[in-house]
């Protein structure tokens, strides 16, 4: 398994496994979605490299022409990245929710905020 | 040209046009009462086409619709056999039962000037469920997965607590790595085959069967929709999304949302993968059957000790998730006939509870049990119909959960493992204690005396709620339909590798 000819394997795992880490790590909620911005760019890459082709064209019939790369992943990809714009947004109108009620945007002082809330005092509020 | 004798063929494609059509609607609508009468026709109608649906694939038959009548491996196929039938009946007449429900509870529990956009979100939800059941495309599957999914973390963030938000933000990233995980499946399986209609790629994966990329496929499938349907220990989203959510939301994703991730597995794995892969070559049964028994019995007992009613609901919902997948992870057809069953008894049953604690929660202000202190005397109705649920979580007889218990337990006899009937039995007492603590305070405790004088409810929530309550009743005395479809869509999941 030569290291160059898997090229775009490795970059795909590794933007793969370090989003999915920052994801783990991160209490900061925009800094999560930044994590799941990059994981899943990470499959975009996945299904448009092996689509193309090393010298192939674009699949338009012509005599010249016998290599074709194949078209179908980037429009799948292109569905895909609307999908993750949308995620990203509603991710990020979560987060500005969140900010207004909460204060903060760290997982652990909103966590902590909570269990303030869990107290039966509290409870009478809503 | 002739519209009606057109229309039977077109089914399908109504199926996710009507209420796709009907959020956009809803949102120019721009009237929270204008966009109800809108999405509430439209499910109904929804609901009328899936029965249409499920009498048209009643004999076997198989239905295949070309979108823009481009025939099936390279234009997008929907496909309906008895198990999507079933699942689309199951969707769109828990949305027709749920929306007249809403309209009463989100006025107590939304701002009116967002009424719209939640019947729009509803009807976006909805459709993406619907699209998800009858597509037979496997990148059509992730789209309209992540149309419900989007939707539905809009709709649990409209809730009035603000931990709401937290649990959609939780719910959003979690969901988002699932469905990633079922793209990066799909892309592998793609890769492999060359297709991505599911029949398409279920005929030609024999010849690449084993080989890494597809393995790597399984797994990331497996575990990405596995986190879509919650089984443990991959739950973690659930309980805070349905503790926190408008109970209308609560009620409806309870029913429909984890089943239908159910029914994804399902597909995937039976005509996709094909059992002769999973079964003899992989140790999937050990593996499902390992995950099913943690979700019983550590769900459930972490179920005994919320203090939350609606938190209790969502840890019993693991629970039971913990029983579809068991008879899954036979592979027989009895097991999958259990698992089935149990989708469909179990989505009406959660249904009927969350709507029940919707109720409870106009009067007591809250579903944490030191409100609910009493509430039996001061409600007895709506506690009654708590009680007649509980007893289907328990699997008692004359109600859905022992149909679904029974048939599991069959299954299991048949495998002749008698030590995994003594742990449903086991696990059901569980569900015992967990019940019992709702009957010990709303019965046995003093009602609270800042309970309102006036406790009278809409009819339009008591109705929804009593019919669901009435379903689960009838649904255990009279089986035909449930076990009937059940067990024939079980038949050809499996009859369609040989």
């Amino acid at each position: 398994m030569s290291l160059a000819g898997h090229f775009s394997y490795w970059v795909t795992i590794f933007l793969m496994v370090a989003g999915l880490f920052i994801l783990i790590s991160r209490g900061n909620l925009i800094k999560k979605l930044v994590g799941l911005g990059i994981f899943q760019t990470s499959v975009y890459l996945l299904y448009i490299a092996p689509g193309k082709l090393i010298g192939g064209t674009a699949p338009i019939l012509a005599d010249n022409f016998t290599v074709y790369s194949n078209p179908l992943p980037h429009v799948l990809i292109l569905t895909a990245i609307v999908v993750g714009v949308a995620t990203l947004a509603l991710g990020l109108a979560l987060t500005v929710r969140i900010r207004e009620t909460y204060g903060s945007i760290e997982e652990d002082e909103i966590l902590a905020a909570d269990l303030v809330d869990d107290a039966p005092a509290a409870e009478e509020k809503r | 040209m002739n519209l009606a004798a057109h229309l039977p063929a077109h089914l399908p494609a109504l199926q996710v046009v009507l209420p796709l059509l009907a959020a956009p609607l809803a949102v120019l609508l721009r009237s929270g009462n204008a966009a109800f009468v809108l999405v509430t026709a439209v499910a109904w109608a929804a609901f009328a086409v899936s029965l249409g649906l499920w009498q048209q694939t009643g004999a076997g038959a198989v239905i295949s619709y070309a979108i823009g009548s481009w025939p099936a491996p390279w234009g997008i196929e929907l496909r309906v056999d008895r198990l999507s039938a079933f699942v689309l009946v199951l969707v769109s007449g828990m949305a027709a039962i749920v929306l007249p429900y809403c309209r009463q509870s989100i006025e107590r529990e939304i701002p009116k000037e967002q009424h719209y956009l939640f019947y729009a979100m509803f009807a976006l939800c909805l459709t993406g469920l619907l699209g998800i059941t009858i597509t037979g495309d496997a990148f059509n599957v992730f789209v309209f997965l992540e149309v419900s999914s989007l939707s539905t973390y809009v709709l649990i963030a409209l809730g009035r607590d603000r931990r709401a938000l937290m649990a959609a933000y939780q719910y959003l990233i979690m969901g988002t790595i699932g469905a990633t995980f079922i793209v990066i499946g799909v892309g592998l399986l793609y890769l492999s085959t060359g297709t991505l209609n599911l029949a398409d790629i279920g005929a030609r994966l024999p010849q690449v069967s084993g080989s890494r990329p597809v393995l790597a496929a399984l797994a990331f499938l497996t575990v990405g929709i596995c986190l879509k349907l919650a089984l443990f220990p991959l739950h973690q989203w659930l309980p805070s999304a349905y503790t926190y959510a408008p109970s209308a939301v609560s009620a409806f994703l309870a029913a429909t949302a984890t089943k239908v991730s159910v029914y994804v597995l399902l597909r995937f794995y039976f005509s996709v993968f094909g059992e002769s892969l999973l079964f003899d070559r992989l140790p999937l049964p050990e593996i499902m059957l390992l995950l099913s028994l943690a979700a019983m019995f550590i769900a459930s007992a972490l179920a005994i000790f919320q203090d939350d009613l609606k938190r209790i609901f969502a840890y019993s919902s693991v629970a039971q998730i913990g029983y579809i997948t068991l008879g899954l992870s036979f592979g027989s057809e009895s097991g999958l006939t259990a698992t089935v069953v149990h989708l469909f008894n179990h989505g009406l049953t959660k249904g009927a509870l969350f709507m029940l604690a919707g109720i409870l929660v106009i009067v007591a202000g809250g579903t944490s049990l030191s409100r609910l202190s009493g509430i039996g005397k001061a409600m007895p109705l709506a506690s009654f119909g708590i009680v007649l649920g509980g007893l289907s979580l328990i699997g008692v007889p004359g109600t859905v959960g022992f149909v679904s218990k029974w048939y599991l337990v069959l299954a299991a006899l048949e495998q002749g493992q008698w030590w995994l009937v003594m742990a449903i039995v086991a696990s059901s007492l569980l569900a015992v204690v967990y019940v019992w603590r709702f009957v010990e305070i709303a019965w046995f405790r003093e009602p609270r005396a800042d309970l309102p004088k006036d406790r009278r409810i809409p009819l339009s929530l008591q109705i929804p709620a009593g019919l669901l309550v009435a379903a689960t009743v009838y649904f255990g005395l009279d089986t035909s339909f449930t076990v009937g479809s059940a067990a024939a869509a079980a038949e050809q999941l499996l009859g369609m590798n040989q």
